[in-house]
């Protein structure tokens, strides 16, 4: 079972053909990697589930909660799995779905499983370390976001009137990167990016494409960009920039189609120019 | 820095503003979120937030008619003083959102762009695309990872509320900390606060499905109302009239579709097949502008969503006879829709399959947001006008200027704070704003004024209020460790039931079949049409299910990540929740706003012009009264938004109001 490369056999236009022809009152066979903790071993586990219309593999996953038998009619537990929004804007319930990190909310067996007895895979991330089954701790991700200091520094809450101007296309290209939900699968794509259990670690591995996104969306505010030289001088530092091995698996694995490529490549000019300047001020 | 720390349950908008606003004023702040901050149920928020502006005030608009509009939106349940505000605040919340780089829509001249909105006829809508909870969300998310790097703010994800510590009793009782379990390890564990802000959003999971988010189960608010916590107005649930059906959850399909053209409509013909495309525009019945010419389609949720369930339920008008009618875009621009409508017009395609630029939605009503929450006080504010006024007409001379402390007063330690002294509750989850309906892109607005005005309120509390206080580092360890056993022992009863679970799939003692039950039951009977008899049956069937959650059995004794553990014990808590909402219902012998009771058609404001507040007894019954609304700034009027009288078949009664004027 491939986990991580990227050739997607689930194309919108595969996916499009089998919700045409998925018949309806089907049966199909979640076929599930569990493991029960940390340094516990993994193990498959298969269900069937009656599909109902419009369901998804989130629908399939309460409904094996609420009947915990497997395939070989063994009492097993829930399937435990990290969900919120159902919309796929929070990020939470990305998972490796055949082979491929996506949300499982927008996964819909009609597109993936369409005939009688088809199988759907579904394998927790790899890049994260596994709570259960299929819930990775992500933390690293987000630390990411301190490390580049993905934030506006503001002069506090208090009212100071608004903030700067900015034009339609300006804010446009903004919102696009904005709308980065931190759900992991431009890491999971991604070939430089690998598991760090070690937290002390994680200043010094690769910060990955989302938190270059990020770097680059504040260096583009007005005020954001007063941090420009941090973020700029931390993306130099081990595990910034340099690290990006060029694989561009990132950009076609995120499901909101923001331009993680144009950011790194964005961030790499920022950062020549950056060690340049630091050269002749002799820094 | 203060000794005392603040405990802050939630980060969603409210949550997270309060924290960055305690934070910042040197008050270390302990955040605890059942999931990541950034992954909260803010993002799912999508049209945007109210404020008036300099375009709509050259027009007449003004912050005043904001507040009025949100108090007639409210059908005259809110106390008025926290609205008016409310509303004299928001332009500053957006200028503050601006400043932290939230990306608001641009005009050519790079101003912020606006769109129109239900309940009003100027456009005061604020929006970054179609996700502006999102965007919204993320911007304080990112203050407040600014301040946890600085070690200001320490947050506890993955962390579930279980209970409230407090200590004393009578007029001494206050909130000194809460019990909490990590959701990873299941270690159960006490935290010490000087005060406790819930910010834990709505209930949408009592009524099964919604538009909430899987976390959205009411279960922290229900936890404070039985730990003695009042709740207020529980009956006022909103539906909202846009969402797609599914087979998990409702999504939502925002207001803001309307507000920027999107029409409402079915065949006229009954059992029409045809393609909506191949119906001619003559052959349609754009129900909502027939009957409300001056609104349209952008008269309020609750509104909107009677006018749908009548067009389907009562006259069997449905698109192809089932519960959906067509929510059409067709007309507009597609390079439009993406700018300002993509985020909704991607969910659409993604889940259901058509494009919404070339072929009309379908849509149902779903339940959507709590009006009502945790009961909270707050200290009036210097407008004290002589005698309520009336309706207020755009262009109108406003009674009352925007300095603030008009409606509240500033920093008063009481505001939004519960009966529970150093208990406060900020958000969806109190019942503070939104009276009988909320207005759309009113509730970004709420979380974050809460967050940030009233945040301001608890830092007082823990500066002044503090020396007359024990340090609650001082508080004798076995006040904290009682609410520990209690919790654990509830904990180990649930997970032991593992043990013996002979048949996990057997729907009499399975956490998810009974609250699958709950939110089938809730949805028939407590949402768009109430009435009498079926809300008695309602009750009837909640007192069956807690019966059957007493020998409830999980299929799951793990103690690590035992996910079922959590969710079974929130069943039991949302089933006290959706008791109170159901006897509210019933009591509240009227219509007023989103709670319509078909055996009491009109607005009673001599007998229920009155907030419900429910109290929990030791015996798990619950004791309702209605307690007057503090209205005196504006006279109640009849809510019609403009219907004609003409039409005699409206669900909505065309309501006299209570006063002559």
């Amino acid at each position: 079972m491939p986990t991580t490369a990227y050739a997607h056999d689930s194309t919108a236009a595969w996916r499009r053909a089998n919700r045409e022809r998925a018949l309806p009152g089907r049966t199909v066979i979640l076929k599930i990697k569990r493991c029960d903790g940390p340094g516990k071993p993994a193990r498959w586990e298969s269900f069937k589930v009656p599909v109902e219309p419009g369901m998804n593999v989130i629908a399939a996953l309460k409904h094996i909660a609420a009947n915990p038998v497997t395939a070989d009619a063994t009492h097993t537990t829930p399937v435990v799995y990290d969900a919120n929004c159902l919309e796929e804007v929070c990020g939470a319930c990305t998972m490796v779905i055949n082979g491929h990190a996506r949300q499982s909310c927008s996964c819909l067996l009609d597109e993936y499983a369409p005939r009688e007895g088809d199988t759907i895979t579904l394998e927790p991330m790899s890049k994260f370390p596994v709570v259960r089954d299929l819930w990775v701790d992500r933390s690293r991700l987000f630390h990411a976001l301190t490390r580049v200091k993905a934030w506006v520094p503001i002069d506090g809450t208090y009212d100071l009137g608004a903030g700067p101007k900015e034009d339609p296309a300006s804010q446009q290209d903004r919102y696009g990167m904005s709308e980065c939900m931190s759900c992991g699968c431009c890491l999971e794509a991604c070939p430089q990016y690998t598991h760090e259990d070690d937290e002390s670690k994680w200043d010094t591995s690769f910060v990955g494409a989302h938190a270059i996104s990020q770097a680059r969306l504040f260096n583009e505010h007005p005020t954001g960009k007063e941090l420009k030289p941090d973020r700029l001088d931390e993306l130099m530092t081990p595990g910034g920039v340099t690290d990006c091995g060029n694989a561009q698996n990132c950009v076609k694995a995120c499901p909101k189609g923001i331009p993680l490529t144009e950011s790194i490549a964005a961030i790499g000019r920022q950062v020549t120019l950056r060690a340049f300047a630091r050269f002749f001020q002799g820094k | 820095m203060s000794k005392e720390r603040v405990i802050v349950v939630g980060g969603g908008l409210a949550g997270l503003a309060a924290s960055v606003r305690i934070a910042e004023a040197g008050v270390p702040v302990d955040l605890f979120s059942m999931v990541p901050v950034k992954r909260s149920h803010s993002v799912c928020a999508q049209g945007g937030i109210n404020a008036c502006n300099e375009v709509a005030r050259q027009q007449g608009y003004s912050e005043y008619q904001h507040f009025d509009e949100t108090i007639y939106g409210g059908d005259y349940l809110a106390d008025q003083h926290p609205v008016l505000e409310m509303a004299n605040w928001a332009p500053r919340v957006i200028d503050l959102l601006d400043r932290m780089g939230v990306p608001f829509n641009r005009t050519s001249e790079s101003n912020r762009d606006l769109r129109l909105f239900g309940g009003s006829l100027f456009k005061r809508t604020h929006f970054a695309g179609a996700t502006t909870g999102q965007q919204l969300l993320y911007a304080l998310d990112e203050q407040t990872r600014r301040y946890e790097a600085e070690g200001k703010v320490t947050k506890y994800e993955f962390w579930e509320f279980l209970w409230p510590v407090l200590e004393g009793e009578g007029d001494d009782r206050r909130c000194v900390g809460i019990v909490a379990q990590d959701m990873r390890t299941m270690q159960i564990r006490a935290l010490r606060a000087g005060a406790v802000i819930m910010a834990t959003g709505g209930c949408g999971l009592v009524f099964g499905k919604s538009t909430n988010s899987v976390i959205c189960t009411g279960g922290a608010a229900s936890r404070c109302y039985q730990a003695g916590a009042w709740y207020a107005n529980a009956e006022m649930i909103q539906v909202h009239p846009t969402a797609i059906p599914g087979a998990d959850k409702l999504r939502l399909m925002s207001e803001s579709a309307r507000g920027e053209g999107g029409r409402v409509w079915v065949p006229r013909k009954q059992g029409d097949t045809r393609k909506p495309t191949d119906i001619p525009e003559a052959e349609r019945l754009y129900f909502l502008e027939e009957k409300y010419p001056a609104y349209g389609n952008l008269v309020p949720r609750d509104i909107a969503s009677r006018e749908i369930f009548d067009i389907c339920v009562n006259q069997g008008m449905g698109v192809g006879g089932q519960n959906q009618v067509y929510l059409d875009l067709t007309h507009k621009d597609p390079e439009e829709l993406d700018r300002k409508l993509g985020g909704i017009i991607e969910i659409y395609e993604k889940f259901v399959g058509d494009d919404p630029r070339k072929t009309p939605m379908r849509i149902f009503p779903g339940v959507h947001y709590s009006m009502g929450g945790m009961w909270t006080t707050y200290t009036e504010g210097a407008y004290h006008p002589d005698h309520a006024w009336g309706e207020h007409r755009p262009g109108d001379p406003t009674p009352v200027d925007t300095q603030a402390g008009r409606g509240m007063k500033h920093g008063a330690t009481n505001n939004m704070m519960t009966n529970i002294t150093g208990l406060y509750a900020f958000g969806e989850v109190n019942f503070a704003y939104h009276g009988a309906t909320r207005l759309g892109a009113n509730a970004l607005l709420s979380c974050i004024f809460d967050g940030l005005f009233c945040g301001t309120s608890v830092v007082n509390y823990i500066q002044t209020a503090e020396p007359s206080h024990e340090p609650t580092t001082d508080i004798d360890q076995s006040v904290f460790d009682r609410v520990v056993a209690q919790e654990q022992s509830k904990a180990d009863r649930l997970v032991a039931t593992a043990s013996d679970n002979p048949d996990p799939t057997d729907a009499a003692h399975n956490p998810y079949a009974i609250a699958k039950e709950m939110g089938d039951e809730m949805t028939a009977a407590c949402t768009v049409v109430k009435a009498g008899p079926r809300m008695e049956r309602c009750l009837a069937k909640l007192a069956q299910l807690r019966e059957r959650y007493a020998g409830v059995r999980l299929a799951d004794g793990a103690m690590w990540t035992n996910q079922t553990l959590s969710f079974a014990r929130a069943v039991g808590d949302m089933l006290v929740l959706a008791e109170v909402i159901a006897q509210g219902s019933l009591a509240r012998r009227e219509s007023r706003g989103s709670h319509y009771r078909t055996d009491f058609p009109d607005r009673d404001d001599d007998n229920f012009m009155r907030t419900t507040v429910a109290r929990h007894n030791p015996d798990g019954t619950h004791t309702l009264e209605f307690r007057p609304v503090r209205a005196d700034l504006v006279r109640p009027r009849a809510r019609t938004y403009g219907q004609k009288a003409s039409d005699k078949k409206s669900p909505v009664t065309d309501r006299e109001p209570a006063s002559a004027t």
